[in-house]
């Protein structure tokens, strides 16, 4: 693969269309089961200016719309993606929606800076608790190093990686501390409006 | 009087006043009664003597059982055991005990109680089948309950037959032991050989009906004679009734069973419709009959005992009935309504009292009584009906929130009802069911019927744009109504007035073509489905698979066609209806959709423009790299 898209070019793309606001993508192919991601989807959704857009709902025959889903991502400053860790990777669905979306000549490569500048968010649920995530735990590996594919795939398209949001133990926490988790979702993911996009790219 | 003309003199007051009884919203029950009662002797007089076409017309109950019996499979029977056996037995012998209590109460000795309780027990098939079919009624649970009752008490008489002579308190004025239910040739016989003729009889009918009357009827099929078809038909029924007699059976049980036995034979539907009018005219004049035999001068003489004996009989079957239904769980709305049917005394009462008087059960005057009460009994049971119907037309409107009782038996409410289960509604019934949805089938094709109700589904019969159906199919509380008809205007009146009647069901209904499926919308349906597009898109998919295409690429290409028809199908929605903007728009929208469409399905083709998993572009910019860096070392040296 290529490394990295032209500092020039992604910079002087950003003159893009008016953009606004959070795609909240979200992927969870047995919804009505993960009460974690319903809790945090609900909280998210109904802030201003976040566009709730439920993948599997859409295209529950994967039957993904090239067209719409680049409009969608072209209009928002910050992209979320919310998904249950499924073998430390995304959701089926949601890999295909990188793959047959985030095109060469769209999304990257020496034509495709249509995201340069933009943030990319990943918020996930782990069954696992959060000391499992650890080199001394079960999955011997942390967070940070099983979601470095979509901090990879932001730096290539001269996106922005904010800090993921991760709820560990999704399963067996209680509606308590389900409730204080889908707030400090709600209020980070609001953060992501308010703050300033960083303007430094990986140059 | 010369035979002709009193035919003339039946039909013409059938043809007259039956329509007038529909008309005022009386039923055809009441009409035919009402006819029978004017001409007959004790009114215009235009007819005389009753018992020979009373016998002929009693036939028409026979031949109305054989129907009911076709409609019938053995394992719906079964699946009616507790409806026939608990919900029937409890009736006859609670009604028999209630009234023979009540007639003690007047006087009568308890032997002479006991079998005018019997007598009176015994409710009009004829009358509660016909009235509940005008209804609507008799394929729901009202009509299955009502129906179970009826069966045990034709099963009850051949007990009576034997208990009756025991309760004699007068001298018998004739020996003869089965009296006027039909001359039994067995009689005679000691009991264990009654008993087993008995069983030899209803051996013969269903063996028959099994191994003998296919190869019969198929060898007449070929002949291609339609009325010889018809007659062997009848002679099916006539013969039955007879062997029935024979053994002291009633014929109309006999002909129920043997209408079962042929119900799962590929000639029933044929028997059916052969049989059909006879059933219609031969029931009216069991009816004229009937209302003919009402004896005016007696009820002239004792007008105020006959009205105290017809009202104190069905109030009191009407209460016996009332309160076992709802001991069997019925809802206080349909135990109501199948007290009312059941409220009066039936034709077998006739029967039982030619036989208790000759028996010396029952005094000749006394028996004169009855017959006038139960024929009286017979001609109010519409009324009844009617009754019912506008108390609880007037409770409904009286606590509108509360939703009505369908008059359902069943436990379970039904979530859906699916109107029409062919090659459609089947699939899309199969994997709701499949799912826990509980749902409700209405179709017209009686066979489909009976596959489905083998399998254990509950069907109802008859035309799904029926309201009256609907409901007791149990609409009112289901979530969904799934249109599957067969039929296209069918389709649109049953979403328009499904709509009009329940404004938050959700209703889906699957559609023709594109016209149709606006046309659906307009009318109020939640969601259309073209019946041949999922189809023949499936099969294009195979044809792109068969044509080299690799099973995913066939798939996607499945794919995006569906898409830009769904797409083309909205954006065409708003000119609908404007027949010259709508063809303008199609024109124009068919050329840019196919333009998007070519776009898309390029994507798929490699070597095209970029697209899913084409790696195109991004080999050339790789290949450019690598010569890039390759000139560079090169350089480097």
């Amino acid at each position: 693969m290529t490394d990295q898209a032209n500092p020039e070019e992604t910079t002087t793309s950003i003159a893009a269309p008016a953009t606004s606001g959070v795609l909240l993508t979200l992927a969870h192919p047995a919804l009505e089961r993960s009460r974690a991601n319903r809790a945090l989807a609900k909280a998210a959704k109904g802030l201003e200016g976040v566009t709730f857009h439920d993948l599997y709902e859409t295209y529950p025959d994967f039957a993904i719309d090239i067209e719409a889903e680049q409009e969608k991502l072209l209009a928002h400053d910050v992209i979320a993606v919310q998904f249950p860790l499924y073998w430390y990777a995304t959701p089926a669905l949601l890999k295909e929606w990188f793959d047959l979306v985030w095109l060469h000549g769209f999304a990257y490569g020496l034509d495709g800076n249509a995201l340069a500048g933009k943030r990319l968010f990943a918020a996930c649920t782990t069954g696992g608790a959060a000391k499992a995530y650890h080199a001394h735990g079960y999955n011997r590996f942390s967070m940070d190093e099983f979601l470095r594919p979509l901090e990879q795939t932001a730096y290539l398209c001269g996106m922005v990686w904010e800090t993921p949001f991760v709820v560990h133990g999704a399963a067996i926490k209680d509606d308590e501390e389900l409730k204080a988790e889908a707030l400090r979702y709600r209020a980070r993911v609001a953060s992501l409006m308010t703050a300033p996009a960083d303007a430094e790219l990986g140059a | 009087m010369p035979f002709l003309i009193q035919a003339m003199v039946y039909l013409g007051a059938a043809v007259i006043s039956v329509p007038i009884a529909k008309r005022l919203g009386l039923g055809s029950v009441l009409g035919y009664l009402i006819a029978g009662v004017v001409i007959g002797p004790f009114a215009l007089s235009l007819v005389g003597e009753q018992g020979d076409i009373m016998k002929f017309a009693e036939f028409g109950v026979v031949i109305l059982l054989f129907l009911i019996g076709l409609e019938v499979q053995p394992s719906t029977l079964w699946d009616m055991r507790k409806a026939i056996f608990g919900f029937g037995g409890a009736q006859v012998v609670g009604t028999s005990l209630a009234i023979a209590a009540a007639s003690m109460l007047l006087g009568l000795p308890w032997q002479t109680a006991l079998a005018v309780g019997m007598v009176l027990a015994m409710s009009s098939t004829a009358i509660v089948l016909q009235t509940l079919d005008e209804k609507g009624l008799r394929q729901g649970p009202v009509g299955r309950a009502a129906f179970g009752i009826l069966l045990l008490q034709d099963l009850a008489v051949i007990p009576m037959f034997a208990l009756l002579p025991t309760l004699a308190t007068i001298a018998p004025t004739v020996h003869e032991a089965a009296g006027g239910h039909g001359a039994s040739l067995v009689a005679h016989l000691p009991r264990w050989a009654q008993g087993l003729s008995v069983l030899a009889a209803v051996g013969v009918v269903v063996g028959g009906g099994r191994y003998l009357v296919r190869p019969i009827f198929r060898f007449i099929a070929e002949a291609r004679l339609r009325e010889i078809f018809t007659a062997a038909a009848l002679l099916i029924v006539v013969g039955v009734a007879n062997i029935m007699q024979t053994v002291g059976l009633s014929p109309a049980l006999g002909a129920f069973l043997a209408g079962v036995v042929l119900a799962e034979s590929e000639f029933r539907r044929e028997l059916e419709s052969d049989i059909e009018p006879f059933r219609g005219l031969l029931l009216g004049l069991f009816f004229i009959t009937v209302g003919a035999g009402i004896d005016l001068r007696l009820v002239a003489s004792q007008p105020l005992v006959l009205i105290g004996l017809v009202l104190g009989l069905m109030v009191l079957k009407f209460l016996v009935l009332f309160g076992l239904a709802r001991l069997f769980g019925a809802p206080a709305r349909g135990a109501a309504a199948v007290a009312a049917a059941l409220a009066q005394g039936g034709e077998f009462a006739f029967v039982l009292l030619t036989f208790t008087v000759g028996a010396g059960v029952i005094g000749a005057t006394l028996a004169a009584l009855l017959t006038a009460a139960v024929a009286v009994s017979m001609a109010l049971t519409p009324v009844a009906m009617i009754l019912y119907e506008r108390i609880a037309q007037m409770l409904d409107a009286a606590i509108p929130k509360v939703v009505p009782d369908t008059g359902a038996f069943d436990d379970s409410e039904p979530d859906i009802i699916i109107a029409g289960f062919g090659r459609f509604g089947q699939i899309t019934g199969r994997l709701l069911t499949a799912n826990g949805f509980r749902s409700t089938v209405l179709d017209s094709d009686i066979e489909q019927i009976d596959l489905l109700r083998r399998f254990g589904r509950r069907v109802h019969y008859g035309d799904a744009t029926r309201m009256d159906l609907l409901r007791a199919a149990g609409i009112e509380r289901a979530r969904m109504l799934i249109v599957a008809l067969d039929d296209r205007e069918k389709t649109v009146e049953l979403v328009e007035t499904a709509r009009k009647a329940f404004p938050d069901l959700v209703i889906l209904a699957r559609a023709w073509d594109r016209r149709h499926a606006y046309d659906l919308l307009a009318n109020g349906a939640d969601a259309v489905e073209r019946e041949t597009f999922e189809a023949a898109l499936a099969l294009g998919t195979t044809a792109l698979q068969k044509l080299g295409y690799r099973a995913h690429r066939a798939h996607r290409a499945g794919a995006i066609f569906r898409r830009h028809d769904r797409k083309s199908f909205e954006d065409l929605r708003p000119v609908w209806g404007q027949e010259e903007a709508y063809i303008l728009a199609s024109r124009d929208a068919a050329q840019t959709m196919d333009k998007l469409l070519n776009a898309d399905l390029a994507r798929l083709r490699p070597g095209d423009a970029a697209g899913a998993w084409d790696t195109a572009t991004l080999d050339e910019e790789l290949k450019e790299r690598a010569e890039r860096e390759a000139a560079k070392r090169e350089n480097a040296k």
